[in-house]
């Protein structure tokens, strides 16, 4: 069943072989979190705020408890108070309001009922009493004067202030003399992008089951990005100890960073508790959106200066990111991915607010495609103004290795020219565009992260593998574990089982984010590899008869000068005479994440009458430094591009005046369904990163990055007009090509 | 709530007078969204779709006759209904997606009653007849005067439509359906319009125009009609003093609200738009056809 | 609360179940028949990840009662495969990668397969409009729609 394509220097590494759970997501086997059901089992229910912003004077519990079928109620006053400057401080003031509603949609209580309608029902008939307070639900209301305080327990991150604020964080970086810059330009530019606020719109709402014990533990099945991170923030909500929680990974469907944070967890534990039962909660999809992680709306300007033969002299820009009900990095993220070019002159100013709106997630690439948003169209119009090629633009001002970042530190080695390049010398670049239609690029950079990861690797008696890793698979990681093990081990890959093990049956492993999974946790599956080719040979040596210096390991087997290879299953079979079953552990905390870059081109009609935009044709080349399993790379982009079209054109949060989302739902939240795009032809470029035995770059997320100013782009250029606000939707777009909007 | 399934237009009724409180469905694609938000929440729940006329379509002597709980597939499926009403087959087809097309009908469409509901003006510009069902009998109600507003209609308690008579048009005559939509499925129209019209050679002898989504009911535009009337099709296109007219005219009729669908502003404009757009197709339609 | 007796027939099994009246159809195969294949994504109809066949024709069964299934022939995503032999459309979805989270992967083969039943021939216009009824956030649709054009090619040269 493998599709083989050039292996090229490998053996299995950038083959394409089917995945290992491949089978049972066709048949409707796979297991997610709503999937999973337990003897005796209860369903949970929230009582949510229908406030934007109110103190919560009392909370009467007494008729719901009477309720048919109900077993449990519990409300703020039955978690752990953290201390403010706990790490976990503001997920567990998102889980359970205490003293205020912060947002509509924050829950206030939670009911478990022998049903889901008697659990509904009994939510229904929870009393809370509020006394509404003012809101704060844009950017612009947070940073007014005399602005009403959204979230009392907010204090400015690293500021030593005490009072509470509406500013999450203030940070200011960059380098050089943005004045002497701007002196230094022949043409300066400067406009001011708005963004609203999206969501990661994950097929799978939020799930789990909990089930605790008489003794004071807990089993949850959850749909996470991490189990170890459901285990340490649900001890931290409840203020007990992570001994006293397994959580065993169910698989995950969509995450995007929205599942990196939990909102159900502690509370089905505590229900679990009082009542002794299990307990499962399903989050509706209403609820998902509603009062789940949207990424945060912007306020950016931006001005840029450049010479006339495009040298790029200066950049400043002022960011603001609105984190929803609590503090969060979301400002400091967004300026930190302003790093694609040579920027002698640079200050960046990026500032958090805080509102009475649903607490922002992370979502792919956080922030960083609302800064591409301004800094991409800036750097288009440059071109355009100056009369050159918008990638020539970009290649003469590339970073490459060695030049700065935002914060400053070097680039490591990266593959921003390469895959401007790629683009340059495609086939859709180099076509001519299609009558009455606008040709837009845009680019985008993703840093990734390393982080904690460990794996285990087991050779069962017959010579076949089981490699185990704590990193959920959320788009084909475990194959990509497979295929690294298989080309160390020297073993074929339908003969390794990658498993995702629970917290207590594998080391620690950190959240799967930052596009660290097939970088860090392949790394460590990698060095448990080697360390088990080191026990192999230490067999064969026994075996033989031989000192070990005179084994080597090629190619899946033991090779001793003037003897016959031993293969693993040789060596396996002997196990139990040279020393026991073989295995190996390791683990790291990953350094040298490689920065992944990606550029988009996009061809677009707008129809100037009613503002619809049709995508014709669309490419993406990113670097993936080495590509474990090509199709999952190709994944990864075109998913993330199709999800940057989706925010470009038509994803909003609509609030009302009293903040109230009016478009909770999959029909008018609108993600791009399949008759909205064409092909979405993906370009794997390849500079290999020098920090892992592959060269692998996360690929996860770059994707999302260039697609909002690629069609932005190709918008102007089908059009004449800028758009800048999202989404370029047509009642939009259309008001801004008859110019009754300001745009 | 209870579910009941009556086979006979008779007990249907009697079931709608055993419970003041029930509600009568045909593919539930609206009223299951509807009780899950809450709203409303009938004792009991009265599936049309197993009486036979309901579900029945025919076409005798000149006239459609089309079961109100009859799936919106089977309408864009037939294609002698298609070709005899493209448009109104095109809107039929647009309600939602294929699951949805397999349970959406003309008479859920209708009495959701939804100014934004597809198959309504192009039932409307075709003149479409409700066949309804209530307790001294059946009586019929030309398809637009159904609609009052928003979630209402003219039917009484205890009434609901049966089926829907359609005549064949005239000679010469054809029909289209327009909508816009932010993505290409999956959405309630922003705006829709339709338009049936009847050629004499090249001149359009009569029309028709209604408008969705612009008002709190649907809207006939008898000043882009009166437009259309007289003006003539020259090598397949009306001319363009004909389709500002008539572009004109269909902005003026709309009596429209911001909402998180469209603003005012927009839903105007590109009401005449998709008027002036219907025009020409169903024209040239028209006039090609025998 | 009233229970109906419902009785159908499930992936080519006569089955009976009892379910209380305003139950969807889709929570009544997963809680009373154990069929968890068909996924809620949004129990309005507006995803597809519930997408199931009822007398061959795509339906969302979070938009049925559960009654309205009696005397139905249903098939779910459990059902689609011929034994031991996969599906055309599971085997080119497998080897085409086109699943990444596979949440909404069954309710794209049940509706895929539906379009094939019907055409087996469609274009990429044809395909990407009947699947339009399904999301899905993690492909951006392009492997999904290769999938469904790769099953078309098996599926006709079966059939010559």
């Amino acid at each position: 069943m493998t599709v083989t394509e050039n292996p090229r220097r490998y053996k299995y590494v950038g083959t394409r072989p089917v995945r290992h759970d491949g089978l049972d997501k066709v048949t409707g086997k796979a297991r997610f979190a709503a999937d999973l059901d337990m003897t005796g089992q209860l369903r949970g229910a929230f009582v949510r705020s229908p406030h934007a912003h109110a103190r919560i004077v009392s909370i009467d519990t007494s008729r719901a408890e009477a309720m048919p079928g109900v077993k449990a109620v519990v409300t703020g006053d039955d978690f752990a108070d953290l201390d403010p400057t706990h790490p976990e401080f503001d997920m567990a003031v998102n889980l359970m309001a205490r003293g205020e509603a912060l947002y509509n949609g924050h829950v206030v209580a939670a009911v478990a009922a022998v049903t889901a309608s008697q659990a509904a029902a009994a939510a229904a008939a929870v009393e809370v009493e509020y006394e509404p307070l003012p809101a704060v639900l844009t950017i612009d209301e947070a940073i007014a004067v005399s602005a009403p305080i959204a979230n009392p327990t907010n204090r400015t991150l690293f500021s030593g202030d005490t009072e509470p604020s509406n500013l999450a964080s203030v940070n200011e970086f960059g380098r050089g003399d943005v004045e002497a810059g701007f002196e230094a330009a022949d043409i300066i530019l400067e406009r001011e992008f708005r963004t609203v606020a999206v969501h990661q719109g994950y097929i799978e709402p939020h799930a789990c089951v909990a089930d605790c014990g008489q003794d004071g533990k807990a089993t949850i099945w959850a749909s996470s990005q991490g189990h170890f991170a459901v285990r340490s923030k649900t001890a931290a909500a409840l203020g007990w100890s992570t001994d006293r929680i397994k959580v065993i990974p169910a698989e995950i469907g969509g995450g995007f960073g929205g599942k990196t944070t939990i909102y159900l967890e502690p509370v089905a534990v505590l229900l679990s508790q009082k009542a002794a039962r299990p307990v499962k909660i399903v989050m509706s999809r209403e609820e998902v959106l509603r009062a789940t992680g949207p990424a945060p709306a912007t306020k950016i300007t931006a001005k840029i200066g450049a010479t006339n033969d495009g040298e790029i002299t200066t950049l400043q820009s002022t960011m603001y990111f609105d984190n929803g009900s609590t503090k969060g990095f979301s400002a400091l993220t967004g300026a930190m991915s302003v790093a694609s070019y040579k920027l002698p002159n640079l200050q960046l100013h990026a500032i958090g607010t805080v509102s009475n709106t649903a607490r922002s997630a992370a979502y792919r690439a956080p922030s960083a495609p609302q800064a591409a948003f301004a800094v991409e169209t800036l750097i288009d119009e440059l071109a355009q103004r100056l009369n050159m090629d918008p990638i020539d633009i970009r290649l003469q001002n590339a970073v490459v290795e060695g030049d700065a970042t935002a914060m400053g530190a070097p680039h490591p080695k990266i593959g921003f020219v390469e895959t401007l390049e790629a683009i340059k010398n495609s086939e859709h670049y180099n076509s001519p565009v299609p009558e009455g239609a606008g040709r837009g690029v845009g680019t985008g950079f993703w840093f990734n992260i390393g982080e904690q990861s460990s794996a285990t690797v087991n050779l069962n008696e017959d010579g076949t593998a089981t490699v185990i890793t704590g990193s959920p698979d959320i788009g084909g990681s475990r194959a990509s574990m497979a295929l690294m093990a298989a080309e160390e081990l020297g073993l074929a890959v339908d003969r390794i089982t990658p498993i995702i093990a629970d917290t207590e049956s594998v080391g620690f492993t950190d959240i799967t984010e930052g596009s660290r999974a097939t970088f860090a946790t392949g790394m460590a599956v990698v060095n448990a590899c080697r360390e088990l080719i080191g026990q192999l040979k230490q067999r064969a040596a026994t075996i033989k008869n031989v000192d070990v210096e005179q084994v080597e390991w090629v190619d899946g087997a033991a090779v001793i000068e003037g003897q016959d290879p031993l293969t693993i299953p040789e060596i396996t079979a002997m196990a139990k005479n040279t020393g026991g079953p073989l295995t190996a552990t390791a683990s790291l905390n990953a350094a040298g994440a490689g920065p992944s870059f990606a550029v988009h081109v996009a061809d677009v009609v707008v129809d100037e009458e009613t503002g619809e935009t049709t995508i014709l044709r669309y490419t993406a080349a990113q670097d993936a430094g080495t590509a474990i399993h090509p199709s999952y790379v190709e994944g990864q982009i075109q998913g993330g591009s199709v999800q940057g079209i989706g925010w470009a054109l038509n994803e909003e949060y609509i609030y009302d005046s009293d903040g109230v989302m009016e478009n909770a739902s999959f029909l008018d939240y609108r993600m791009p369904v399949a008759s909205d795009l064409p092909m979405i032809d993906a370009i794997i470029v390849e500079v290999p990163n020098p920090s892992h035995p592959y060269g692998v770059r996360g690929v996860g997320e770059t994707g999302i990055v260039p697609p909002i100013p690629t069609l932005a782009n190709a918008i102007a250029a089908a059009t004449g007009v800028r758009m800048t606000s999202l989404p370029m939707s047509p009642p939009r777009l259309l008001a801004a090509i008859s110019g009754n909007a300001g745009s | 709530m209870r579910y009941a399934a009556p086979t006979t237009v008779d007990e249907a009724l009697e079931l709608l007078r055993s419970d003041p409180d029930s509600r009568v469905f045909a593919g539930a694609t609206d009223l299951i969204p509807q009780i899950r938000a809450g709203r409303p929440e009938p004792a009991l729940l009265i599936d049309l779709k197993r009486i036979e006329r309901l579900v029945a379509v025919s076409h005798n002597n000149g006239t459609w006759t089309v079961g109100a709980a009859t799936p919106t597939a089977a309408l864009t499926a037939d294609t002698e209904f298609s070709a005899t009403f493209p448009g109104l087959s095109e809107a039929s087809g647009l309600i939602g997606s294929d699951q949805i097309q397999n349970r959406s009908s003309w008479g859920g469409n209708l009495c959701n009653a939804s100014p934004a509901a597809d198959s309504v003006p192009a039932l409307i510009v075709n003149d479409a007849t409700a066949v309804i069902a209530g307790n001294s009998g059946e009586r019929t109600a030309s398809v637009a005067d159904v609609v009052t507003g928003p979630g209402q209609t003219s039917l009484s308690d205890g009434e609901f439509i049966i089926e829907f008579l359609v005549n064949d048009p005239p000679a010469n005559s054809s029909d289209a359906y327009l909508r816009l939509i932010p993505r290409t499925e999956m959405d309630i129209a922003v705006v829709g319009a339709a338009v049936q019209l009847t050629m004499d050679g090249d001149t359009v002898a009569s029309a028709r125009v209604a408008l969705g989504a612009v008002a709190p009911t649907f809207v006939r535009v008898p000043d882009a009609e009166a437009a259309l009337v007289g003006s003539s099709l020259n090598n397949g296109t009306l001319d363009d003093g004909t389709l500002d007219a008539v572009a004109a005219a269909a902005s003026a009729a709309c009596n429209p609200i911001d909402d998180k669908r469209g603003t005012i502003q927009y839903r105007r404009q590109v009401a005449g738009v998709l008027a002036k757009r219907a025009a020409q197709t169903a024209a040239q339609r028209a006039q090609g056809a025998s | 609360m009233p229970r109906t007796h419902v009785n159908c027939t499930v992936n080519g099994d006569e089955v009976d179940f009892l379910s209380a009246d305003d139950t969807s159809l889709l929570n009544a195969l997963r809680d009373e028949l154990g069929l968890i294949g068909a996924k809620e994504g949004c129990g309005t109809g507006d995803c597809g990840a519930c997408t199931i066949l009822v007398d061959g024709r795509v339906n969302c069964a979070c938009l049925m009662f559960a009654p309205e299934a009696e005397g139905t022939s249903i098939t779910t995503v459990e059902g689609i495969a011929q034994g031991d032999h996969l599906h055309p459309l599971q085997q080119t979805f497998l080897e085409g990668a086109a699943l990444q989270c596979g949440v909404c992967t069954p309710g794209f083969l049940v509706s895929a397969k539906a379009l094939l039943d019907e055409n087996s021939n469609p274009t990429e216009t044809e395909i990407r409009f009947a699947l339009a009824g399904n999301l899905c956030r993690c492909t951006g649709y392009d492997k999904i729609i290769r999938a469904v054009q790769e099953a078309a090619v098996q599926v006709n040269g079966a059939s010559k």
